[in-house]
């Protein structure tokens, strides 16, 4: 197994260089498959400009991923990342957005943290919906301007944020204590 | 919560700009019509929450979440080979095809190139997931609408598929088959395997296909319940990230077969230059529920043809990159038979020993039945995944269902819901 040496020379870094001067982004590389990193209050603009400046030309949003790097054996800007896959149909490109968050609350509870916060990016791609809400239900990271921002696959009362690297893996007991409706009270 | 309706102002279509209610005087008798989780035409466990006006649908609302096991969560617990068993069941029309992409991810970061032998079973194995998936499709769309028949015709053949499966893993259903590097086991008897399979495409699958087409393309009846329903247009599909048949039925020229190939969709995957499989990718402008039908069909087609040219040049040679050193789990008369057969076994099986990746990510992706199905996995050195995200074409794709269905009338669900093949299991995870 070999690990191939770092090389920054994908166009697109440039062309994001040159179009957010003073912004801090870093990138990088591993297999052919590139990454850009921004502060979270830049994605948005990030995104926009990826999408609609012809060089770029990223015409689809592949998948919207969470991540927790608590514990990380490597150095990471944050603790829970969140990444968006942008494909280009035109150039048969591919790039990974990446912006890191650092939590500002204890991470166990479902209280709203003001420092989980990043722009959605729904009204670029509408298919980001229900990823980005995926996003919200497993990490506790919360979409600004989202139009339906909702738990999606656990219930909505649900009191975690099961992909949190925190949240044990069989739970803290949510299923044996749920709330138990039967015919007369339903 | 148990029967909430999406905020009008959400993100789909606007009620108020729907062309037919532009049209239609509002009664005020809308009423709310709850669909699923367990009904037959769902297939598994889906909901809808519907607003009806009439028999027409004003607004549809899904909820989906019903099967969610956490199986992204087990993949965070469970070593790089253990976590195809999980793989496996996120898609049970064609799970062998979830396997392999799971493990071409884990190459990719690995960055291990398969042998050319690995490659061409795996892309055999690949094609007949792709059968199996569009052929209960294929019937179910004609289930749906209430012609039973046309559904055996799609689900017979199946049986073969899973006698073949049975023969190269051992398991019907789920065959858990690829490792990282190689697969499971080599073939039982190839001469076997190759009669299996070629019985199966020429005989079986062709007849199937033939007759499906001959039942369901020129029939009336199909044909008015399906052209011109859930109509998806080229641009939306790309704006709400569908892929697969769904956005090949749009007009979306997209295909990882093709463009970021892979396995033998690739020039020079034998290192000597072996020319990449020959196929079309079948795309149609209709972007309805008809379309979809058809190039499922063709698709379905276009994949004997692909395993016809494999089938008979199957490379000899070692099945697993590793074969020669310490990451295959020796045979069992060796685990028995000899202290170094014991040893390595031991170091495979112990949860503590095992991998060594980079600590890295990276992101692979296979065009499978559904769509581009992806993960994207993170490593942090050890032997199991740091986290492994899958990128489900179901999840996706089933967004657009409010989109497609709102207008038309309440049994047109099934007609769309058919077309979109759900798979609740990769839907939920």
């Amino acid at each position: 197994m070999t690990t191939d040496a770092p090389k920054l020379d994908n166009p697109v870094f440039e062309n994001v260089k040159h179009a957010f001067p003073g912004k801090r982004l870093r990138g990088s590389e591993f297999r052919g498959q590139s990454t850009l990193i921004v502060e979270p209050d830049d994605l948005h603009a990030v995104l926009a400009h990826l999408k609609s400046d012809p060089a770029c030309d990223f015409n689809f949003l592949s998948d919207v991923i969470g991540l927790d790097y608590l514990d990380y054996p490597a150095e990471t800007p944050g603790r829970l990342a969140v990444a968006y896959l942008l494909r280009s149909f035109a150039r048969d490109d591919t790039l990974c957005v990446k912006t890191y968050l650092d939590p500002s609350i204890p991470t166990d509870g479902i209280e709203e943290d003001p420092a989980l916060y990043v722009d959605s990016a729904c009204d670029l791609w509408p298919g980001a919906e229900w990823t980005e809400r995926e996003v919200f239900d497993m990490y506790g990271i919360r979409f600004r301007n989202h139009p339906d921002l909702r738990r999606i696959l656990t219930w909505g009362e649900f009191p975690g944020h099961p992909l949190r690297k925190d949240y044990p893996l069989r739970g803290r007991g949510e299923r044996e204590s749920y709330r138990v409706v039967d015919r007369t009270s339903s | 919560m148990p029967y909430t309706l999406k905020p009008a102002e959400a993100f789909d279509t606007d009620v108020d700009t729907t062309e037919y209610l532009n049209e239609h005087i509002d009664t005020g008798d809308r009423w709310v019509l709850n669909f699923g989780p367990q009904h037959p035409a769902t297939h598994t466990t889906l909901r809808l929450v519907l607003e009806l006006d009439g028999e027409r649908i004003a607004r549809c609302t899904p909820h989906i979440g019903y099967l969610h096991s956490g199986f992204e969560k087990l993949g965070e617990h469970l070593d790089y080979n253990q976590y195809v068993t999980i793989v496996s069941r996120m898609n049970y029309l064609s799970p062998i095809s979830n396997d392999i992409c799971w493990h071409h991810a884990v190459e990719t970061l690995f960055g291990i190139e398969i042998t050319p032998r690995c490659k061409v079973l795996r892309t055999i194995l690949a094609e007949l997931g792709r059968i199996q998936d569009h052929l209960l499709c294929l019937g179910a769309a004609a289930l749906d609408l209430g012609a039973f028949t046309g559904f055996l015709y799609g689900f017979n053949p199946r049986e073969k598929i899973y006698d073949i499966m049975d023969y190269v893993s051992g398991q019907r259903f789920h065959p858990d088959w690829s490792r990282v590097g190689g697969a499971m086991k080599d073939l039982p008897d190839e001469e076997v395997f190759k009669r299996m399979v070629k019985s199966f495409i020429h005989d079986d699958l062709s007849r199937a296909l033939k007759e499906l087409d001959g039942l369901l393309s020129r029939n009336r009846i199909f044909m008015d319940r399906t052209r011109g329903v859930g109509v998806l247009s080229k641009e939306d599909a790309i704006a709400w990230s569908a892929s697969g048949p769904i956005a090949r039925a749009s007009g979306v020229k997209r295909d990882l077969r093709k463009d970021e190939p892979y396995l033998c969709y690739a020039d020079n995957w034998d290192g000597q230059g072996a020319e990449a499989v020959k196929f079309k990718v079948p795309i149609s402008h209709e972007g309805d529920v008809y379309a979809r039908f058809q190039v499922r069909l063709e698709e379905a087609k276009q994949a004997i043809g692909i395993i016809d040219q494999l089938i008979d040049s199957i490379p000899g040679g070692p099945l697993d990159v590793f074969a020669d050193s310490k990451m295959v789990k020796p045979a069992k008369e060796d685990v028995y038979g000899s202290i170094e057969g014991l040893i390595q076994h031991f170091e495979l099986i112990m949860s503590n020993r095992g991998w060594e990746p980079p600590v890295a990510e990276a992101y692979g992706a296979q065009e499978t039945a559904n769509g581009e199905l992806g993960y994207y996995v993170v490593s942090d050195g050890g032997p199991r995944a740091w986290r492994a995200r899958t990128r489900p074409p179901s999840f996706i794709n089933y967004q657009l269902m409010p989109k497609l269905i709102e207008g038309h009338m309440l049994a047109d669900i099934v007609a769309v819901l058919g077309s979109l093949n759900i798979v609740a299991a990769e839907l939920d995870r």
